[in-house]
């Protein structure tokens, strides 16, 4: 069962943690480090996965770990790379786990200086869309129409109006060897990519999906059925990039409509009680064809729209 | 015999930099600081070097990348000023805090608005909050060898505190010295490799950086005073192994100059100790008992040295090239809170001097004694900061 790992592997991400009940973002590093194994210095900047590991005396990390700010994780994973080069340690390898605020906001600036280095990090973005360890407020991550508290639901509001910012796009288009998204409803895959990943050197940028269950708002168990919904309905496309080129994808064998993945949860129940929702249901049917017909995800490829 | 070389500050600082023998150098630029950067790329691209070099993004992941080769067991170096150290404020609260041991240079200029790249010392005072160790020199020669010293008090098993050297910008940073050099041997029978007990060891897994709340929080913050305090007496230790090498005495936090008998003792940071020492001089000739507190390490604060060597003066004039607003400048703050309710301490004035690279000449010293001893015999001590030479002609 993909969920599972080996019984004879040891757990480099322990359990005891303090993440909430069905968090994705607990599932993903428990994966990551299954796929890393042990020979890696984990860097993670404040976050989620910070808060609920770190609690002072107490750590599931079975791996080197280290936290010194929100945005600068990327600066400090380079300075461990730089000093493991320098040692002529090339047997250890830097990873970042990051959340996408300070993936996508705050740490972007050092973020691009590493990756336009060329510096020997697989930075790993565990993505939830929103600052969910401050209580759900609005990152260049966050889905267009989610209801975050700083980009609220109301009279004169359909959550939040922007577009998410297209990561993968603008880490490779730095030159990077190796670009993937993955979600925690797909384990076996995540886990091939982050293999994957650690047969390159230099930087490396995997943006994993972890559907939050507080933030969201759905049933801590339906975390995976969540995740499946995303990527199933074309608004979370797994693929791999590499030099700047599209060169796998996980088909969907059959799309469901976004409608299923949205009314699952909290965040976009707004769309399905104020008459006018249905505007934004079809924008977002349409974001979602244009990734499956971006990525060539559907051997039968949605129709466009006008 | 020591090699001797007419050489810029800057130059300076890398060679002794160099010396040491860093695993890692960070490099953003930022006047006046560049040309150390420079001098150690030079010295990486032509191989005399071994170090990594990572030219950053900001100022802030300068720092970072100091913290992560720290953390990863790596002696790592960066310099910078202004701007650069505000923007790096964050991540040096943070190395402290995470005894993070790492050397930079602060190189002084001010801080905007208005936008300069004069100098004084804002910048640099700025961060005595935050755990790191703060030395100030008063030439190039005195750089040189406490970068030398800084690196073993950075990575002294009781200390491990970010250590930053502060120089006056343009000052000393962009002109030529004599400068002795001490050989590669000898440092390195000075220095030696940075092996710290707690570093990201894949044999031995630990969990750095931790969330911390009400039940440790304020010892964690206790250990780095701790740290500071234990600092007092070690810098001087280690001041003096270095001067056994070298031959040269600066003093240890402090220097005291010409201070016995003194009725006025002035007090000062950086280069402007040099301009002081020689208006001491001609005062002393004149007839005036005059001397000179000048402060080497800044924090920790080496409050018991001055007050050792200002307990027979009849008043204390600091000399401030900074300022805290709404109060008054840092040093005469210091000054004041620890000298407070001492039995037997003078009156301390503080005078602001020198901001954004105003000139302070001998001229400008005198006035300030002048100043101080109308105070005394007055009877009436300002407690606010008194501006040296504002033109009331621009002022709004």
């Amino acid at each position: 069962m993909d969920v599972q790992l080996a019984e004879n592997q040891q757990e480099l991400f322990a359990p005891g943690h303090r993440a909430c009940p069905g968090c994705g973002m607990a599932v993903a590093a428990r994966h990551i480090l299954a796929a890393t194994g042990s020979r890696v210095i984990v860097v993670t900047p404040t976050g989620c996965l910070e808060t609920f590991t770190s609690p002072y005396g107490y750590s599931p990390w079975r791996v080197p770990w280290i936290h010194h700010l929100f945005e600068n994780g990327p600066a400090v994973a380079s300075g461990v790379a730089a000093a493991l080069a320098a040692q002529g340690r090339n047997d250890i390898r830097v990873i970042v786990i990051a959340g996408d605020g300070s993936t996508f906001d705050i740490g972007f600036g050092a973020l691009s200086g590493m990756l336009e280095r060329g510096d020997d990090v697989l930075y790993i973005c565990v993505e939830n869309g929103a600052y969910m360890n401050t209580g759900n407020q609005r990152s260049g991550a966050t889905m267009t129409y989610a209801a975050t508290t700083t980009a609220p639901a109301g009279r004169c509001s359909m959550g939040k109006p922007q577009k998410k910012k297209d990561m993968p796009a603008i880490v490779s288009a730095h030159g990077t060897a190796y670009v993937a998204t993955a979600s925690v409803a797909y384990l076996k895959d995540l886990r091939r990519k982050v293999k994957k990943a650690m047969g390159f050197h230099g930087p490396r940028y995997i943006q994993i999906d972890t559907p939050c269950p507080s933030g969201w708002g759905f049933a801590s168990d339906c975390t995976l059925a969540v995740g499946r919904l995303g990527v199933n309905c074309g608004l979370i496309p797994l693929f791999e990039m590499e030099n700047g080129a599209v060169t796998r994808v996980r088909k969907i064998k059959k799309p469901v409509p976004v409608e299923a993945y949205l009314k699952a949860q909290g965040r976009f129940k707004h769309l399905f009680t104020q008459d006018r929702g249905a505007l934004q249901v079809a924008q977002l049917q349409q974001i979602a064809d244009g990734n499956i017909r971006r990525y060539g995800l559907a051997d039968v490829e949605p129709k466009e729209t006008a | 015999m020591q090699a001797e070389s007419v050489v810029e500050g800057s130059e300076a600082v890398a060679l002794a930099v160099k010396g040491c023998r860093p695993h890692v150098i960070s490099a953003f630029p930022i006047s006046p600081q560049t040309h150390i950067v420079e001098a150690l790329a030079r010295m990486v691209a032509n191989g005399e070097l071994d170090a990594a070099y990572v030219p950053v993004e900001s100022e802030f992941s300068a720092a970072s990348v100091l913290a992560g080769a720290s953390a990863a067991g790596s002696r790592s170096y960066t310099a910078s000023s202004s701007q650069g150290l505000l923007l790096m404020t964050e991540v040096l609260y943070a190395s402290a805090g995470l005894r993070l041991p790492c050397v930079l240079t602060g190189v002084n200029r001010s801080i905007s608005a208005p936008i300069t790249i004069q100098v004084d010392h804002q910048d640099t005072v700025s961060l005595r909050d935050s755990g790191v160790i703060q030395f100030y020199v008063e030439s190039s020669q005195e750089a040189y060898d406490v970068h030398l010293a800084a690196f073993k008090i950075a990575e002294d098993p009781g200390i491990l505190l970010p250590v930053m050297v502060c120089m006056d910008g343009w000052i000393l940073t962009h002109s030529y010295e004599r400068v002795k050099l001490v050989s590669q041997e000898e440092i390195d029978g000075f220095l030696p490799k940075f092996r710290p007990e707690n570093f990201l060891d894949i044999e031995n897994p630990k969990t750095w950086g931790s969330y911390a709340e009400e039940d440790v929080l304020m010892e964690m913050r206790y250990s780095v005073q701790q740290a500071m305090q234990y600092g007092k007496r070690r810098i001087p230790e280690i001041f003096s192994e270095l001067s056994r090498i070298t031959g040269r005495d600066h003093g240890g936090l402090i220097e005291a100059y010409r201070t016995e008998g003194a009725a006025v003792v002035l007090v000062a940071m950086g280069s402007v100790a040099g301009t002081i020492k020689d208006a001491v001089d001609r005062l002393r000739d004149a007839g005036k008992k005059v001397g000179l507190v000048k402060i080497r390490c800044y924090r920790p604060f080496p409050h018991e040295d001055i007050r050792n060597a200002v307990q027979d003066a009849r008043i204390v004039a600091v000399l401030d090239a900074n300022f805290s607003m709404g109060s008054e400048g840092a040093v005469g703050l210091d000054l004041k809170a620890k000298l407070c309710g001492q039995p037997g301490a003078p009156p301390v004035l503080d005078f602001i001097a020198g901001l954004g690279g105003r000139e302070v000449n001998a001229d400008v010293v005198s006035r300030i004694v002048a100043l101080a001893e109308q105070a005394v015999s007055s009877g009436s001590y300002p407690t606010e900061s008194h501006w040296m030479d504002l033109n009331p002609a621009i002022l709004p």
